[in-house]
């Protein structure tokens, strides 16, 4: 181990970095001089009110909207889980899960990652036979079948009732545990937020305003009521305009 | 339930025949079904009715296999090119307002009464609801499910075969049952003017004789070979679109 302390530099790059990034449509600025670092294995929360860019800035990370300014990096192209499952409803779900996936061994490896959201023994099952929250895992193993250095996911749970979110929350922490890719998670919910992240951002006005890095073990947590605070939600702490 | 849905017909068969039977229903006008049957057996026997039967089948299958494939290039064409939309779908979608069968003088003038234009005329008939629904099948896939391609990487190619063309089978499929319905009328026509063989043929050589045993049979077969051939479009369908909701077996 000793021998081998001198980290790689690919130990070092970070899953994703932006620098002053612009973005926006026609005359409306959406994200301006946005500076973001995530490294790998942490996970990012970003939240922000509705309309603050949120997606805008996650889209531009994936490579999916060009950008007006700025500079993203990225080591490789970035898995993406959208708030629909996005699942080829012509497809059985191991196929959809190998999507993309150009490996000889492709059914193995989505069998492995079926297995590991928990729907090891339903290969050959359609979409259309899966409620909304075991479409979500699949979405997820699809993302996570093609071993992401960065994993973005846009409002994944939003639609799923309140006890699946919950078992949801605890299935990512543990895949994201073994994979280590750096995740961003958008959100609106400020619980899933502190139950998920190393580090919370909240975007405002094109920008990230707020950051808090949580310390799981001892040091206080973050209170709800503050987050919340920043939100704009529930107090009479101004935002600054 | 299969059983009453069958009672009709059947009893209406029965109420022919015996019409006919008791002198009511003059042979010169409407045969009974047992003569239509037997002489069906007489012309299956001596060989014309399959040699007539066969030349329909080959033109039906050529027009389509010509129509469809010409239909269905022109459609992805379209489909994924807007330039190509720009250059050809305004003047396809002017000829398709011609009813096709109007069309047929002047395909008489071009290719004459043989083959050639018997087939194009199913070509035609069919190369319309192919091209229509090829196209509209490829823009209507799921732009969320094209952006997810992307994401996990897949090329132009890949994406077409794995997401576009799935994606637009079920209105290519419709488009299929729609053009194997107009290819039936288009043989009907083209057979009646100039054949020398087919069912059409065979209806056109009973009409100088007053066979109306004969014509009802050939009215028999045409059908038949309609329900068939929706059969084949059906079962393509279910297997195709075995995950879609509005096909599949498994509802
Ligand atoms: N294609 C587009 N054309 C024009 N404006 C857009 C477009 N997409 C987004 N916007 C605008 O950009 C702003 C940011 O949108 P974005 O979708 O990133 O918000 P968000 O933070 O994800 O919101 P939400 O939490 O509601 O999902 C919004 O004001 C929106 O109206
Ligand atoms: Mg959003």
């Amino acid at each position: 181990m000793t021998l081998h302390a001198v980290p790689s530099p690919a130990a070092i790059a970070p899953a994703v970095a932006v620098t002053g990034l612009h973005r926006a449509y026609g005359s409306r600025v959406v994200i301006e001089n946005l500076n973001l670092r995530i490294e790998r294995g942490e996970f990012v929360v970003l939240l922000g009110e509705s309309g603050c860019g949120k997606t805008t800035l996650l889209r531009a990370l994936a490579g999916l909207d060009a950008i007006d300014g700025g500079r993203i990096t990225a080591p490789r192209r970035p898995a993406v889980v959208f708030q629909e499952h996005r699942l080829l409803p012509w497809d059985s779900l191991w196929r959809n899960v190998s999507l993309g996936l150009n490996a000889t061994d492709a059914r193995q490896r989505a069998a492995t990652a079926l297995t590991e959201v928990g729907l090891g023994g339903r290969l050959d099952d359609w979409p259309r036979n899966l409620s909304g929250g075991q479409a979500q895992r699949v979405a997820l193993a699809r993302a996570l079948v093609q071993e992401p250095e960065l994993l973005l996911l846009d409002e994944p749970f939003a639609a799923l009732d309140a006890l699946t979110r919950i078992r949801m929350h605890d299935l990512v922490r543990e895949l994201v545990a073994v994979h280590r890719p750096g995740v961003l998670l958008v959100t609106h919910d400020v619980d899933e937020a502190i139950a998920l992240a190393d580090r919370i951002l909240v975007m405002r006005e094109g920008r990230i305003a707020f950051e808090h890095r949580m310390k799981r073990n001892g040091a206080a947590p973050i209170a709800r009521t503050d987050l919340l605070a920043e939100l704009g939600v529930g107090t009479s702490h101004p935002i600054p305009a | 339930m299969l059983l009453l849905s069958w009672l009709a017909p059947v009893v209406l068969l029965i109420v022919w025949e015996l019409l006919a039977q008791a002198g009511w229903l003059s042979p010169q006008v409407l045969p009974a079904p047992s003569k239509v049957v037997r002489t069906a057996f007489k012309l299956a026997t001596s060989g014309s009715l399959l040699n007539d039967l066969g030349a329909s089948l080959l033109r039906a299958t050529a027009g389509f296999a010509i129509g469809g494939s010409v239909g269905f290039a022109l459609g992805i064409l379209v489909g994924f090119s807007r330039i190509a939309e720009a250059a050809i779908d305004r003047s396809i979608q002017m000829i398709r307002a011609i009813p096709f069968l109007a069309a047929l003088p002047l395909v008489i003038v071009w290719l004459g009464v043989g083959e050639a234009q018997k087939i194009f005329l199913v070509a035609l008939g069919v190369a319309f609801p192919i091209y229509i629904n090829t196209t509209l099948g490829i823009r209507q896939v799921d732009p969320k499910l094209l952006e997810l391609g992307r994401v996990q990487g897949l090329g132009t190619l890949e994406l077409i075969r794995r997401v576009i063309l799935p994606g637009a089978l079920p209105s290519i499929l419709t488009g299929v049952r729609y053009a194997l319905a107009t290819a039936w009328l288009a043989l009907v026509v083209a057979e009646t003017i100039g054949a020398q063989s087919g069912i059409g043929f065979l209806a056109m050589d009973a009409r100088e004789f007053l066979r109306t045993d004969v014509i009802v049979l050939t009215i028999a077969i045409y059908a038949l070979i309609g329900v068939a051939a929706d059969g084949i479009a059906r079962t393509l369908e279910r297997r195709l679109l075995a995950w879609h909701p509005n096909y599949g077996s498994a509802r």
